[in-house]
C-alpha cells in the first residue's frame, strides 16, 4: 500500500534544501514545518467522512470537504490541502486543480467579514458602482484586498441572483438588499453580518470551535502559489 | 389574461409556505402519490405529452430528455440544476425560498420516472439562506418518509442531497455541473456521449432545472391536456418572468408565455412601469446571453420562438433587465464583455481568447479610448467565436456572442457618436494607463 499522497508531499517538502547558489527558490513549493500539528481537527475530518456515503467516488467529496475546511479555518492553506488529499485518497495536485477553478475558495486568509459586491448588469444599472466605490473609500482597500487589521475583505463577483433587490452586497452569509452608497457606513457596522441567525440543519452546521486551534495560526505562513502578492513579487523581481 | 392564477408561485405569500405541513394542507404531495401508482414510463409519457420545455435556457423538452436514457440501465442519477448564475435571473431563488417542497415533489416524480436512485441538488454557494431552507425541507421530507428507503410505503427508494457549488457560471452547463459534482474543475465535457448515456460517475444522468421540475407535479396532478392548454402550442405551461432595473416593482412574476416585453415592463400586476423620470432605452429580455432589444421592439412576445425573429438567441431564462436612457451603452457593452471574459472556463481557445479580447476592447471603449473600428473588430470576434454551432464544447461562446453583437448592431449610432465625442488626447492618456 502506497503512502497517502499528503504524507509524500510533506516528506518531499522536508527534503528540499537550498544547497547550491544556482538553485532557484521554487515559490510554488510550500515551506512546511514538519513538527506542526495537523490543521484539520478530528471533528472536521469526521464531518468530511460523513459525506462519503453520498457519492460513488471519494473525489466527489472534495467540494463539500473544501467548504467544511474553509468554514472551519477561514481559508484553505497548503497544509490543509495536503491533508484533504490524504483523507480523500487523491493527489494534492488534484485538490489544487479544483480549488484554482472556483472563486469561492481562498488559499490565503481573508478578513473576518468578507464583503461580496455584485457588479453585474442589474446592479450596475441601479448604481452598484457607487456602492463599490464607497466601500473602497471607507475601507481604504481595493477589490480583492483585505484591510490591515484583518477585519474586512472586499471582493466583487458576477450576478448574485438578487437582481430584484439591486444593488446587492453579501457580507459573510447575509444578503443586503437595495444598498445605497450612503448606507455603507451602517452596513459595515452591522453586527448581524457574522452568520445567519436561522436554525441550521446539522449537515453544514456552524463549525466546531477549531478557529482557536493553534494549528490554524501556523497555516498563515504557508500561503499558496498564485496569490496576487506572489504575482506582484514576480513582476518586481 | 389579466387574472392568471399563479401555479408555480401559488404558495408565495402564504405564511409558513416552506414547511411541509402548510405545503400538504394546500394540496402538496398529492401528485407524487398519484405518480407512484403509475409506471415510470407512463409518467415520462405524460410529461412528454405536456411538451414541458426546459426552463433553464435552452428550452429542450424535458420528457424527451428522460426518454433518451438507455433502456437496459441499472443505475440512474438525477441532478437538479440550481446553479442559477445567469445575470439577471432569480426565478429559481424565488421558487426555492417560497416553495422548497414543490421542488422536492417534482424531484421525486422525475427521479421515479427516470428510475434514479439518487438526486443531487446542485446549488450555487451564494444561496446561503436558500440552502438552509431547502435543506430543512429535505430533512422534513426524510422524517415524513417521503425520501429515503421505501418512500410512501412503496418499493421505491430515493436519496436526495444538496451539493453546493463554489462560484462558477459555467457549472450551470449540464456537463460542467456533472464535472463539478465529481469534485473536479467545472469544465464542460465534449458531447457525445450525452449525460443521458454517460454522465455523473459515468452513469446515465438526467439534469433538469429547478423551474422545470417544479412544473412536473402540476402536470401529473392535472394532466398533460390542462398543461398544454396554457400558452401558445410551442411554449406550453406557466413560466416565471423576472424583471429588474429601474422599474416600479422589480420581481418575479408568473404568466403563460403570451405576454410581451412591454406587458412585463408596464402591466400593473408586473413591472408597473418605469420609475419616475426614467425612460426605458433597451431591455435584455432573456438573461444576458440572449441579446438586447431596443425600445421599438418591446412588442416581442416572450415565448420560445418569437425572440429569434428579433435576432436573439432564444427565450433563455426569461429574466429581463431594463436599461434606462441615463445609462451609457458603452457601460452595458463592457459589463457584458467582462462577464463572459471572467466566466469563460478556458478550455476552447476561441472562447478563452475571444471573450478576453472583447473584454479588453470593451473596457477601452468604456474608458473613452475607443475607436470606431473597434466595433467592427468586436463584431468579427464575436461572430468567429460563437455563431457557428459545434465549434466549442459548450454554449458559453454563443451566449457571449449575442449580447455583444446585438448591442453593437442595434445601438451602433449611439456607440459611434460617443466614441467620436471623446476629447482629444483622452485615448492616449487611457492607453498609457492600461498598457
Amino acid at each position: 500500500m502506497a503512502q497517502p499522497a499528503g504524507e509524500r508531499l510533506l516528506k518531499l517538502s522536508r527534503s528540499v534544501k537550498r544547497a547550491m547558489s544556482w538553485q532557484t527558490i521554487n515559490r510554488n513549493l510550500p515551506v512546511m514545518d514538519p513538527k506542526a500539528p495537523p490543521v484539520l481537527t478530528e471533528a472536521v475530518r469526521e464531518k468530511i467522512r460523513g459525506f462519503f456515503p453520498r457519492y460513488e467516488t471519494k473525489r466527489a467529496v472534495l467540494l463539500p470537504a473544501l467548504h467544511i475546511v474553509q468554514d472551519a479555518l477561514g481559508h484553505i492553506s497548503w497544509k490543509a490541502m495536503a491533508e484533504i488529499a490524504a483523507l480523500l485518497e487523491i493527489q494534492p495536485s488534484d485538490v489544487i486543480d479544483t480549488i484554482s477553478f472556483y472563486t469561492h475558495f481562498w488559499t490565503h486568509s481573508k478578513g473576518k467579514k468578507v464583503i461580496v459586491a455584485c457588479r453585474s448588469v442589474s446592479c450596475e444599472v441601479m448604481g452598484g458602482v457607487a456602492v463599490l466605490e464607497e466601500l473602497k473609500k471607507r475601507l481604504g482597500i481595493d477589490e480583492h484586498e483585505t484591510t490591515a487589521d484583518g477585519a474586512y475583505s472586499l471582493v466583487t463577483e458576477e450576478c448574485l441572483a438578487g437582481c430584484d433587490h439591486a444593488p446587492c452586497v453579501i457580507i459573510n452569509e447575509k444578503l443586503h438588499k437595495r444598498v445605497r452608497a450612503e448606507d455603507v457606513v451602517k452596513l459595515l457596522a452591522d453586527h448581524a453580518n457574522a452568520r445567519l441567525e436561522i436554525p441550521r440543519s446539522d449537515l453544514f452546521d456552524a463549525p466546531a470551535k477549531t478557529a482557536a486551534d493553534p494549528a490554524s495560526q501556523n497555516s498563515q505562513a504557508e500561503d499558496l502559489v498564485g496569490t496576487t502578492s506572489d504575482v506582484r513579487e514576480m513582476r518586481e523581481s | 389574461m389579466a387574472n392568471f392564477e399563479p401555479i408555480l408561485l401559488r404558495n408565495r405569500g402564504v405564511t409558513g409556505s416552506t414547511s411541509l405541513k402548510v405545503y400538504e394542507s394546500r394540496g402538496g404531495y398529492r401528485a407524487v402519490r398519484k405518480a407512484l401508482k403509475m409506471t415510470p414510463d407512463e409518467v415520462v409519457e405524460e410529461v412528454k405529452k405536456a411538451n414541458l420545455r426546459g426552463r433553464g435556457g435552452a428550452g429542450f423538452p424535458a420528457g424527451m430528455k428522460w426518454s433518451f436514457l438507455p433502456k437496459d440501465r441499472t443505475r440512474t442519477l438525477l441532478c437538479v440544476n440550481a446553479d442559477e448564475s445567469e445575470p439577471p435571473t432569480f426565478c429559481n431563488r424565488v421558487l426555492m425560498e417560497t416553495d422548497p417542497h414543490q421542488l422536492i415533489e417534482g424531484t421525486i416524480i422525475a427521479a421515479y420516472a427516470t428510475k434514479s436512485q439518487i438526486a443531487y441538488i446542485y446549488m450555487r454557494v451564494e444561496f446561503h439562506e436558500q440552502f438552509h431552507i431547502v435543506q430543512r425541507a429535505i430533512d422534513e421530507a426524510y422524517a415524513a418518509g417521503y425520501l429515503g428507503t421505501k418512500i410512501f410505503g412503496t418499493d421505491y427508494s430515493l436519496e436526495c442531497y444538496v451539493h453546493r457549488g463554489a462560484g462558477a457560471y459555467v457549472c450551470g452547463e449540464e456537463t460542467g455541473l456533472i464535472e463539478s459534482l465529481e469534485g473536479k474543475r467545472g469544465w464542460p465535457r465534449i458531447k457525445p456521449p450525452f449525460p443521458a448515456v454517460e454522465g455523473l460517475f459515468r452513469r446515465p444522468t438526467v439534469v433538469n432545472n429547478v423551474e422545470t421540475l417544479s412544473c412536473v407535479p402540476h402536470i401529473i396532478e392535472r394532466g398533460a391536456a390542462w398543461f398544454t392548454g396554457i400558452g401558445p402550442p410551442h411554449s406550453t405551461g406557466p413560466k416565471l418572468f423576472c424583471i429588474s432595473g429601474p422599474v416600479k416593482k422589480p420581481g418575479c412574476y408568473e404568466s403563460p408565455m403570451t405576454i410581451s416585453v412591454r406587458d412585463l415592463l408596464e402591466r400593473e400586476d408586473m413591472g408597473g412601469g418605469m420609475l419616475p423620470g426614467k425612460r426605458a432605452k433597451a431591455v435584455l429580455p432573456g438573461g444576458a446571453s440572449m441579446g438586447i432589444i431596443s425600445a421599438n421592439e418591446f412588442d416581442m412576445k416572450m415565448d420560445f420562438e418569437d425572440p429569434r425573429k428579433f435576432g436573439l438567441l432564444g427565450l433563455g431564462t426569461a429574466a429581463a433587465v431594463v436599461i434606462d436612457d441615463s445609462i451609457d451603452m458603452r457601460v452595458v457593452l463592457r459589463n457584458m464583455a467582462r462577464f463572459y471574459g471572467t466566466e469563460s472556463c478556458g478550455q476552447c481557445t476561441q472562447c478563452r481568447e475571444g471573450t478576453a479580447w472583447m473584454h479588453k476592447m470593451a473596457t477601452r471603449i468604456a474608458m473613452g479610448a475607443g475607436r470606431v473600428e473597434d466595433l467592427d473588430v468586436m463584431l468579427q470576434t464575436a461572430r468567429n467565436m460563437g455563431m457557428m454551432p459545434g465549434l466549442s464544447i459548450c454554449g458559453l461562446p454563443d451566449g457571449a456572442t449575442y449580447p455583444i453583437e446585438t448591442i453593437i448592431k442595434k445601438f451602433r449610432g449611439e456607440l459611434e457618436s460617443a466614441i467620436r465625442a471623446q476629447p482629444a488626447g483622452r485615448a492616449k492618456r487611457v492607453l498609457s494607463v492600461l498598457n
